[in-house]
This record gives C-alpha cells, structure tokens and sequence, in this order.
C-alpha cells in the first residue's frame, strides 16, 4: 500500500465521518465541526492521490489551498448564521419545516 | 471588445464591489447600469457564439493547468443570455420594492452582484474545479441573500440552506478529487477523451459523486426539502432571482457533464431514475403546492415540481434514437428558459401583492383582480407557461419534450408531462379564483409603484413571446 | 409578405388590437372603447367580405410563421374555415352592440371587453388554423380567454363555473394534446386537406389511427359538450348573457363542433374514417346526446339552463351530420354549425332581455310577458320554432338536409332521432311560448330594471341585436338557395371534402 493510498482512505474515512456528522447530528456546532471534518477528508484524497511517483504535484497543492480559503468563509458564514439563530430562537437547533434532513426532528 | 467572456465575470464584480464600499443599502443603479452592460456582453457573445461556433479563452494568457480557460458553446451562451436578460427587470424591480419595503436591503446589492459574478463564471468554465469554486461561490452569496430577509424563519432557511449546499459541493469536490487524482487534469477538454479511453470504477464513483452533489443544489426531490423555506422566506426579489436562475447554474452543470464529459459513463438505468425522481417531484411539488396556503410557498414549491420536468429529459436523451433525443434536449433547455422567465414574474408579481395587501395567504385575495389587474395577469401569463398551455414558452417545450418521448415510445413520460401540466394548473387556479372573488371587509390596498408592476409584466410577456420566437434561442443552443 | 399572405393575419389582428388595446383604456374612456370594439369588428367584416369573394375565385390566403424547425403555424382561409370566420365575425360585432347595452352600468367594462376581442380572436385562429398544431395553439387560447369571461361578476357561483369548465376544458385539451403529439409522431406534419391526410398509412397503423381518433374526439368533445363530457356548459350559464351567446353560438362549444368536422374529413377524411368503422360509434354518440339534451332540458324551470341543455342537443346535430356518410349529412351538419348559432344566440340575447329588463330568469316567471316585451318575444318566438325546425326557419332547413343524409348512409335509426328530437324540442319551448303570449301579466315582475317608455319595451342596444339574428334565422331559410346562403356555402365544403369537383 502506497502512501498515497493511505492518505486517500483516510480522506475518504473522514469525509464520511463528517458527512454523517453534518447529517446525523442536531446541534449546529457539531453540524459545523462535521463539514470542517468533511472538508479536510476531500483535502487529503487531493493531495493524496495528486502525488506522481512521489513528487509533489503543484497543482493539486493549488486546490487544496483555495479550498481551505472557501472552507474558512463557508464556516465563518455558518458560525455567524448560527449565532444569529441563536439570538432570535435560543436554540443552536435548525427550525423544524415539517419534512427535510439535516436536523430532522425540530426540537426532542 | 473582442472578447466579452471575462468582462461578463469581472463586470458585476466591480458593480458589486463599489456597492458594498458605497455603504448598506446603496448601490441599486450601479445595478442597473452594470446589468444592462451586461446584457449587451452577453447579446455580443451570444452573436459570435451564433456565428462562429462555441469559443474559449485563456485569461491573462496563462493557459492551463495553472491558469483558467473560459470555454462558451451554444447552451453556455444560451444560459448567459438568459441570466442577464432576468436579473436586469429584476434588479429594476428589487430598486422599487426596497424602495416600499426595506427589510433585507443592506447587502442585497453587493450579494447580487457577486452571485451574477459567480454564474456568469460558472456557465464559463470549462475546468471541474473551477466549476466547484464557482459552485461554492454561488452558494455562499445565495445563502446571504437568504438571510438578508432577518428574522428566524429566513435565517434558519439560510442556515439549512447552506448545510445543504456545503455537502452538495463537498461532494462534487471529492469527486473532483477522484478525477484529477486518476486522470491529472481537470480540463473538461483534456478529460472528455480520456474518459472515452478507459474509465476506472473511482471515475464512476467521482462521476456518481458528483451528481449527487449538484444534484443537492438543484433541488431535485427528495433532495427538495431546503428549498420552499430558503425561496419562500426571502424577499421577494431574492426568491425570484433564486428559483429562476440559481437552481438552474447547478442543473445546467448536470446537463453539462451528462452530455460531454461523462457521457460515456452514463447508463440506462441512471436515466430512468432521474427521470423517476423528476416525475416524483412534479406530483410532490405540485400536490404540496395546491395544499399551501402562503402564496410564495406555494410558488416555491411549484419550483420543486419545475425542476421535477427538467430532469425528465435525461430518460428521453440517454440511449434513444437521434431526432427524438435532439427534441428532448431543445425541450429541456426551452422548458428551464421558459420557467426562469415565468418563476421570475411570478415571484415578482406575488411580491407585488404582498406588499399591496400586507399579507401572504391564499385565501384571502379577493380583490386582486380589480386593484391590481396588471399584476394578477403577470401571474397568470407566467401560470400559463408553468402549465405549458400555448403561446407560450413553457408550450413549445412540452411540446417538444412530447415529441421526444413519442419518439423514443417512451409513452409513459408523455402522461407524466400531461398530467404535470395539469397539475400546474390547478395551483395556478387556485390563486386566480381567490384573486377574481371582491374585496373581503378589512383589506386595504396601498398603492405600488407602477415599475414593480411593469417589470414583471416584461417578464412574464417574455416567456410567452418565447413561444413564438423559440427557433432563435434553439438555434443558438445548436451552434458547437 | 405579399397581401394574400397578410390577409390571414390581419383578420386576427383586427380584433387582437382592439383587445389588447382596450384592457388599458380607462373604465370612464366608454366611447373610445366602443368606437375600437365595432371599428375591429367592422374592419374584420369588410376583410370577410374581401376574402370571401377571393375564396370563390380560387385565391389562396395562406400565412406560415415557422415556430420550430419543422413545424409551422399555418393560417389558411379555405371554405370551410370562411364559414366559420364569418359567422363568429358577424355574431361578434351583434354581441358587442348587445354587450355594450347589458354591461352599461357595471363594473370591469375593460377587462370584460378586452378579453372579449382576445375570445374572438383565438376563434378566429382556430378557424383559420391551417394544420393540427395550429388548431391546438388557438384552441387553448380560446378556453384561456373564456375563463375571465366565465368569472367576470366574481361571485362564488361564477367562480365555481369558472374552475368546473377550467377543469372539463384543460383536461379535454391534454387528451387532445396527446393525440395531436402522436399523430404527429407518425406522419411529421398534420396540415389539413380535403380528403384527409392520413389514408396513406398502411393497415398495421389502423390500430394506432383508430385509438388516435378516439383521443382527438374525447378531446374536442368537452368544448362541443358532446355527453358525457357535456357537464361544464349548464354550469357555465351564470356568467352575464353576452358570454352566454360567445360560449354557445360564436365560440367555443362551436369551436369543439368545428374541430370534429376539420378531424373528420380533412384529417382523416370521411371515406378513410368510414373504412375504419369510426362514424357509426360517432353518429351513435350525437344522438345520445341529442336525446339526452333534449330530455334534460324538459326539466329545467331556470331560462337559460334550458337554453344550455338545448344547446347540448343541438350541437350534437352538427355531429350526427358529420357522422352520417355522404354529401347531404356533410351538408346538413355544417350548415347546421351556421344555423344552430345564429338561432341559438336570438334566444340567448332574448333570455338576457328577460333578466335584464324584467328580472325574469325562469321559465314560470315568463307569464304574459309577450305584451310586456312584443319585440323581444318575437324574436325569441323565431328562434324556438328553429329549433324545434319548423319550415320558413333555418332549423328546417339544416333538419331536411340531415333526414336525407340519414337515409343516404343507411342509418334511418338517425332519422327517426332527429323526429323524436324536433318532438321534444316543441315539448320544452311550447310551453314557454303559450306562456309568453297567453298567460297574464302577473301583478308585478321580478325586478324592472328598465321601465317601458312609449313603445320602447327595452334598451335599444338590447332590441337590436336579437331582432337582427331572428330576421337572419328567417332569411337563411327562405333565400337558402340564393349564392350567398350559408347553404350555397355549406355545398361548397360538401363538395370539396368528398372531392367531387
């Protein structure tokens, strides 16, 4: 097994791991930490399976950099859209709409 | 200018820039005058693409891999088109709503701009990456539009919404990865023959990945769930540049990559479960969009049941004789330009009314018809072409998706059409009785400006005129 | 574009104009909207009467606009199609003047007038529609343009009639849509012909062509209120008296009618739709439904119920003619699309007299109002006696027409459908008229909205219009042979779908 067989597996098991935390958990910080789970699991396949017969592959250092820049933003937008929610509702919950996914059940 | 591609991106870039450093709130004729540059860049490329075929562009003359290549064809230009021929009496629009009703104002212009930046940008790449940067900025300013409107309601529908849209690029970005990680590139242009040449499972994987996330963002059932609070909360301007345009960017990149790149991956079976889920979301969409009573939730969701009838080409375009996919594939795209014309009068014209009578429930309409007879026929006119009753845009492309799956005999989406159509109808109607019974005791209409009025009517007249002038926009789908 | 080219459009536009013009005139702006209302009707007639005398010199006035590669919209002025232009045109410009008088005080006038010259448009579109598709387009703008009509006084009762023809006319025009599709799959362009277009197909399609027709009949079916599918136009009769004579004398339940004749002969042809066995089953369907109209309007005391079931019956002539093989059930049938309407629409505006100026809406509030109204009940009394197809009427003169068709395909059964019809045709307007003129005055009537002064009885924009149409119900039959008659024309038609010429 290749090293970048490893960081790849790994990848693909945190992305995973964080897909389910973003689905699976209610409270939105959890929601949160489980996309910045995500993101860092895509991360490491790139870079992972961007190596060619060991060298380093600029540009999939050049992906993986924008990416944590989107990243950084998306999660910032998200923390703010949290505490916002926070102030009007008193919940780090998302509101119930009757039917839908992440944050199936309304309040428990 | 020779090449008008980049200043379609950097454009509203700059109007977007110098209307967030203006301050809140400020900014809305920069709007109008960048968008009606726009319109024109977007008429000249249109006209070259026409003329001279599809077309694609070095920016600052790095070239690929490191640098970005823009890449125009026929349905790119066609989208370009259409997204400024919207957003311009849309903007005009937003000018006098705020105007009335200024909750939600203080970022909208600066976030149109970016996220008509991001779409331009997205319809012109032509590297899988970039589409995700441009997917992931799409998101990211419609999320902000979203929860401009304050509120819990709208922020906890910006919130959900932009979870979804995180995992949705999320994963087309791991698909991304997969791809570069077994070809080395993520030019479509590089990537098409070497997809041909041999497909490895990761590339199914990265290819089911990838759909699946953008997939998320079109909001096809049952995928749909974030999208009636997202659109139906908003500002009106908001929900109307939403379900006509930005629903569309992410269907627009599945048709995309369905027809060119991974065209050699597609199956059969992948098909007819897009088809079975566009089916699902019609009958959904629709049903719940009869049962509503808030009138821009049950807009929002005859999007859902919308954009239910445009994946109901991927049956009819997938392993079917040539004439008959050629049909389903003007159809398609005829049926997303029609519905980006009509959602966007429709939502402008429910818009208008709320902030005439002050409220948003069906039930209690009654006077529409004689205070605001302009508006109430906008909705009908744009309801038409939701239906697909003739003349208008929304007909031509039932028509042709018809044609389509008659001549592929695939019989039983002709009846899904049929009766979506119906369906469609029947929410429409539902508005219309309300709005023709008198003036209940208690409401009061206060005057709007004539432009609120005007600029969705121009809407709602083009997707009806589209039904007589389809041949132009088929043929500049056609141009390769 | 050449004129001839032009002359189809124009024939739209003159009523399309003045529509869309008049939805954004003022409610106060009333002599400007008049003015452009009988100038756009006028100007169609004059048209009419240029085209006209062109058709009978064998001019051609076909317009084509390519809407996709392939397929056209095509405006064609044959004979058949004049038949229909310049009946709807003729009745257009007498309801406009009827309308103006009925609607003077209420409100709306813009919209009620604007979409009123959008209706006539599209039916002038469907008459003029040169192929299927073309056919299709104006028919669903004519079920569009109605339902604001159907609506227009905003109670709950208008409303519900609005949504029940909603319902019957969309889903008739999704069936209709369904076999348009297909029989456009099959053959690439479905542009009528004498004759029909589809004979050429080989038997293994006679299957596919047979449930096609099936498809196509269902759906014309619900505009020409064929039964089953009858059900919205008794319900339809709470809109004001004007929509009433546009939905059953110029419009739509004669746009289905017209739609059945252009599928029947010139899409099929009558001697391909006789050799797949398809006229019998249709033949059988109008005399249900002549039967059945007439059974049901025995027993409705509400005026203009009557008058829609009648219609029902009625309209189902202009069928059984079609269905009946041969030249004299042509002739009858499409003479009949002439004479059903201009005798249905004297009895209509006549009914809107009654409820107008007396406030009478049913049939045992009608006593003695034959003194009351001399005028008015002549004319009504005209148009009933067509109907029932008494001689020196139009009526008689389609019904002979049909008997001898009946006997010439062989189907006497229909002949004995049309006696038992005339029959209670006599049993349902009988009554009203020995009401009419023998029965007293009752002491006070319903609600008088307009007083008798002088010999005036009612509005004269009331008078006119329906003493026009019985005077023509009268001169269709005594001058029936001269060359300008509906039945000179109807021949014409006769003629050339059986390819006589």
């Amino acid at each position: 097994m290749t090293s970048a067989l490893i960081y790849a597996l790994t990848g693909a098991a945190l992305f995973l791991i964080g897909v389910a935390g973003l689905i699976l958990q209610p409270h939105l910080l959890r929601k949160i930490i489980g996309f910045n789970i995500m993101a860092s699991g895509i991360f490491l396949v790139l870079v992972g399976l961007g190596q060619r017969e060991g060298s380093v592959d600029p540009v999939s250092q050049a992906m993986v950099l924008t990416g944590i820049v989107v990243s950084v933003a998306a999660t910032a937008l998200a923390l703010a859209l949290a505490r916002r929610l926070l102030d009007l509702t008193g919940k780090m919950r998302l509101p119930g709409s009757g039917e839908g996914m992440p944050g199936k059940k309304p309040d428990a | 200018m020779r090449d008008p591609a980049p200043w379609l991106i950097l454009f509203p870039l700059i109007w977007a820039s110098l209307a967030f450093l203006r301050g809140q709130g400020r900014g809305g004729r920069l709007a109008v005058a960048g968008l009606t540059i726009q319109l024109v860049l977007a008429a000249l490329l249109a006209e070259q693409i026409a003329s001279d075929g599809a077309r694609s562009y070095t920016v600052g003359g790095w070239g690929a891999p490191l640098g970005i290549d823009l890449y125009a064809d026929g349905l790119a230009g066609v989208l370009l088109l259409l997204t400024q021929i919207v957003a311009l009496p849309l903007v005009v629009y937003a000018r006098a709503y705020f105007a009335i009703h200024p909750d939600g104002i203080s970022y909208f212009w600066p976030l149109t701009g970016y996220l008509l930046a991001a779409m331009n940008a997205l319809f012109l790449s032509a590297d899988i990456f970039n589409i995700y940067v441009t997917l992931e900025l799409l998101g990211l300013t419609a999320v902000g539009l979203v929860a401009a409107g304050g509120g819990a309601g709208p922020v906890g529908a910006a919130l959900r919404y932009l979870l979804v849209t995180l995992l949705g690029s999320g994963a087309f970005l791991l698909g991304v990865a997969l791809v570069y990680g077994t070809y080395g590139s993520m030019s479509l242009q590089v990537l098409t023959p070497l997809i041909n040449a041999d497909a490895p499972a990761a590339v199914f994987i990265a290819a089911g990945l990838m759909l699946v996330g953008l997939l998320l963002k079109t909001a096809l059932f049952p995928f749909h769930f974030w999208l009636p609070p997202a659109h139906g909360g908003a500002p009106a301007p908001v929900s109307a540049l939403l379900s006509a345009l930005v629903v569309k960017a992410s269907f627009y990149l599945i048709l995309r990559l369905w027809l060119h790149a991974f065209a050699p991956l597609v199956t059969t079976v992948a098909a007819q479960l897009l088809g079975f889920l566009g089916m699902a979301a019609i009958l959904w969409g629709s049903v719940m969009a009869i049962r509503q009573t808030r009138l821009k939730m049950l807009i929002a969701y005859s999007t859902v049941a919308q954009v239910g009838y445009l994946f109901l080409l991927f049956p009819l375009i997938t392993d079917t004789n040539p004439a008959a996919a050629a049909s389903a594939l003007q159809g398609g795209v005829m049926q997303l330009v029609a519905h980006a014309l009509a959602k966007a009068a429709m939502f402008a014209a429910a818009g208008t009314i709320i902030l005439s009578i002050g409220r948003d429930d069906i039930t209690r309409l009654g006077g529409v018809s004689t205070r605001l007879p302009l508006t109430l026929f906008t909705f009908a006119l744009a309801g038409l072409t939701l239906a697909g009753l003739p003349p208008s845009g929304g007909f031509i492309a039932k028509w042709l998706l018809i044609t389509g799956a008659s001549g592929s005999d695939q019989w039983g989406w002709v009846v899904v059409m049929i009766s979506g159509g119906l369906l469609s109808a029947a929410y429409v109607c539902r508005v219309l009785r309300q709005a023709f019974l008198s003036i209940e005791a208690g409401t009061k209409f206060s005057p709007v400006s004539r432009v609120l009025e005007w600029s969705a009517f121009l809407l709602a007249s083009m997707s009806l005129l589209l039904g007589l002038r389809s041949t132009e926009v088929l043929g500049l789908l056609e141009s390769e | 574009m050449t004129l001839n080219e032009s002359l189809p459009l124009l024939m739209l536009a003159s009523s399309l104009v003045p529509g869309v013009v008049i939805f954004f005139l003022a409610e106060t702006r009333f002599a400007l909207r008049t003015t452009l209302n009988v100038a756009g009707a006028i100007l169609k007639l004059l048209l009419i009467g240029y085209m006209l005398w062109g058709v009978v010199e064998g001019q051609s006035y076909v317009f084509r606009h390519t809407v996709l590669p392939g397929l056209e919209l095509v405006l064609e002025a044959d004979a058949l199609a004049m038949l229909f232009v310049t009946l709807s045109a003729a009745l257009w410009l007498l309801t406009t003047l009827y309308a103006v008088g009925y609607l003077e005080r209420s409100p709306h006038r813009s919209r009620f007038f604007g979409f009123f010259s959008l209706c006539v448009t599209a039916t002038i579109g469907v008459a003029l529609a040169g192929n299927l598709f073309t056919f299709f387009f104006f028919y669903e703008l004519l079920t569009l343009s109605t339902y604001p009509l159907i609506v227009h006084r905003g109670t709950e009762a208008a409303i519900r009639a609005g949504n029940i023809y909603l319902a019957y006319a969309l889903t008739g025009g999704a069936v209709l849509l369904t076999g348009v599709v297909w029989l456009y799959g099959l053959l690439g362009e479905v542009e009528f012909a004498y004759g029909g277009v589809v004979a050429a197909m080989g038997p293994e399609y006679h299957g596919q062509l047979r449930i096609i027709f099936l498809l196509l009949i269902a759906g014309l079916g619900v505009k020409a209120a064929l039964v089953p599918l009858h059900g919205w136009l008794p319900q339809a009769m709470v809109a004001p008296a004007p929509v009433s004579a546009l939905l059953h004398a110029v419009a739509v339940v004669k746009a289905g009618a017209f739609g059945i004749v252009r599928v029947v002969y010139e899409v099929y042809g009558v001697e391909f739709a006789q050799s797949l066995d398809l006229l019998t089953p249709l033949a059988v369907v109008a005399a249900v439904t002549i039967i059945w109209g007439s059974l049901r309007a025995l027993w409705q005391d509400d005026l203009k119920r009557r008058l829609a079931y009648s219609t029902v019956s009625q309209v189902a002539y202009i069928i059984l003619g079609v269905a009946l093989f041969g030249p004299l059930g042509t002739i009858g049938g499409v003479v009949h699309l002439v004479h059903q309407g201009i005798m249905k629409i004297t009895l209509f505006f006549c009914a809107g007299n009654y409820a107008e100026t007396l406030g009478i809406h049913k049939v045992t509030e009608i006593n003695g109002a034959g003194r009351r109204m001399p005028w008015t009940s002549v004319a009504f009394s005209v148009g009933a006696f067509g109907m029932i197809g008494l001689p020196l009427t139009a009526g008689y003169v389609s019904k002979s027409y049909l008997t001898q068709g009946a006997e010439m395909a062989g189907m006497a059964w229909a002949g004995w459908v049309l006696t038992a019809s005339g029959l209670l045709n006599a049993l349902y307007f009988l009554p009203i008229l020995y009401r009419l003129w023998f029965k007293s005055q009752p002491q006070a009537w319903p609600n008088e909205h307009i007083l008798a002064r002088g010999r005036k009885e009612t509005a004269l924009l009331l008078l006119i219009p329906p003493l026009v149409t019985a005077a023509a119900t009268i001169a269709a039959a005594v001058f029936a042979d001269t060359n300008w008659s509906p039945l000179f024309w109807a021949k014409i038609v006769a003629t050339k779908e059986y390819l006589l010429e």
